[in-house]
């Protein structure tokens, strides 16, 4: 068993059109930016992207920032994307946005992940976000072409929760600290953040790694082999 | 037509003063985006606060003398450090932290916050939405305090009967702290704690939409 990969476009050969694609990071800590520049290189396009942030929308800007600068995502699952190079599709009708709170993103990410079929939530009971309303999509018109549906809704112990689906995507792309072979990962301080649950979502999961050993410790393991399909190197970065 | 002049009341720095010397001695206290991301460089000495990062942080003390992590930062994304006792996990164990009840506190940046004590921080109409973990945090805490001006950018109040803009939570803040003034839900309704130096109750009352009872702390009442 080998789950190194000497390149990042070798790793990513199977990413097609249309594919969903969660990604770790949070802000610019923790983001798999060689990947994501694989990603760009092979030129996939219609990419659903499951992120917590939308990077800043600077010039020559890596990560999260380049594939919607670059128009690659039809769809943006995500918390806080910030982005004005975003807004501007999304209001002009290129990209459809879920607006997710940013720990029912989490958590839908660790359900798909350990096979759990949803969960009931009171975060986003009583706003937009789960009453429905809020727009998914505008038309090229620049009216509101589709809205969020109502949430189920549950009162448990005199508590109002919402229904929240898991979320499977076919591929996830992370950011580790150390690797091993067999896949097991390790991440850095706050760099950990959606990784490790990105990765236990998706169908197949590729990481890029700082530090590659032989093989890690067993209690310094915080994701093991199992969820992470391909391991690469970091290209650009130093080793902390 | 009269045009009502605010006083300027506390300047930023000092109202994270004011909301500092709130704290208790071992509190777990997440600081949303905004004013509240001072709140960790304003150290009140007897007292050990844990600050609660929603990415994946606990433990987070002020901004570094020297070189910066790029990963430790605050929910603002701005370079922090780890002080004892600090420990990262991932952000699925960071929200249990706060659904599950373990925040003593969270303090949030406030856009409106109505007389029943709902609060819209996360969307004015029209503009760019971006949520992030303002709504976990103001569903999960065991407190919520909102920090804000009291009178938004072109002088409407902030306090208001109902809020018009989309809500964060809806009956979740436990106390507003304004430049102006400390206000407290008390039995779910508002009231007016304190007054910023130099602030009487009746000033605050043309500029506060919401309706509020006076039941003013005495001094060092407010913990």
């Amino acid at each position: 068993m080998d789950k190194i990969r000497p390149k990042a476009a070798d790793a990513l050969d199977s990413v097609h059109n249309g594919a969903s694609i969660a990604i770790g990071g949070f802000g610019q800590s923790g983001v798999p930016l060689d990947l994501i520049d694989a990603l760009c290189d092979r030129d996939v396009r219609g990419l659903h992207i499951i992120a917590n942030n939308g990077g800043r929308g600077l010039p020559g800007e890596r990560g999260i920032g380049r594939l919607l600068a670059e128009n690659r995502v039809s769809r943006f699952s995500c918390s806080f994307p910030v982005n004005p190079a975003f807004f501007e599709r999304y209001f002009s009708g290129e990209v459809e946005i879920e607006l997710v709170p940013q720990g029912t993103l989490a958590e839908r990410l660790r359900a798909g992940g350990s096979g759990i079929g949803g969960f009931y939530t009171p975060t986003a009971a009583g706003t937009v976000l789960a009453d429905g309303g809020f727009v998914v999509r505008y038309g090229k018109n620049g009216e509101p072409e589709k809205t969020l549906a109502q949430k189920e809704r549950r009162v448990i112990d005199g508590r109002t929760y919402v229904l929240e689906s898991p979320l499977r995507p076919d591929f996830a792309l992370v950011k580790a600290h150390r690797a091993d072979r067999y896949g097991n990962l390790r991440f850095r301080l706050g760099a950990r953040n959606f990784n490790p649950l990105a990765a236990m979502a998706a169908k197949t999961t590729i990481a890029q790694a700082d530090q590659i050993a032989a093989a890690l410790d067993p209690d310094d393991i915080h994701l093991p082999g199992p969820f992470v399909d391909r391991v690469v190197a970091t290209e650009l970065e130093p080793a902390r | 037509m009269t045009t009502i002049t605010a006083p300027t009341g506390l300047s930023r720095a000092e109202l994270a003063r004011r909301v500092a010397g709130d704290l208790v001695d071992g509190w777990c206290v997440n600081v949303g985006i905004g004013a509240p991301l001072q709140l960790p460089a304003q150290a009140t000495p007897g007292k050990e606060i844990l600050y609660h990062c929603e990415h994946g942080l606990l433990g987070v003390g002020p901004a570094p003398d020297g070189e910066p992590d790029p990963d430790v930062t605050d929910a603002g994304k701005n370079p922090v450090t780890l002080l004892d006792g600090a420990a990262s996990f991932d952000s699925s164990t960071s929200f249990a932290i706060a659904r599950g009840g373990r925040l003593d506190l969270c303090v949030l940046g406030g856009l409106q916050v109505s007389e029943r004590g709902d609060l819209a921080n996360w969307l004015v109409p029209g503009g760019n939405p971006g949520v992030g973990g303002a709504m976990d945090l103001a569903a999960g805490a065991r407190r919520v305090w909102v920090m804000m001006d009291h009178l938004d950018k072109r002088g409407n109040p902030k306090l208001r009967k109902e809020c018009t803009f989309p809500l964060t939570g809806a009956g979740v803040v436990d106390r507003v702290y304004t430049n102006l003034a400390v206000f407290e839900f008390v039995d779910g309704v508002l009231t007016l704690r304190e007054c910023a130096p130099g602030i009487t109750p009746e000033q605050l009352g043309p500029l506060t939409e919401a309706t509020f009872q006076i039941d003013l702390w005495n001094q060092g009442e407010s913990e």
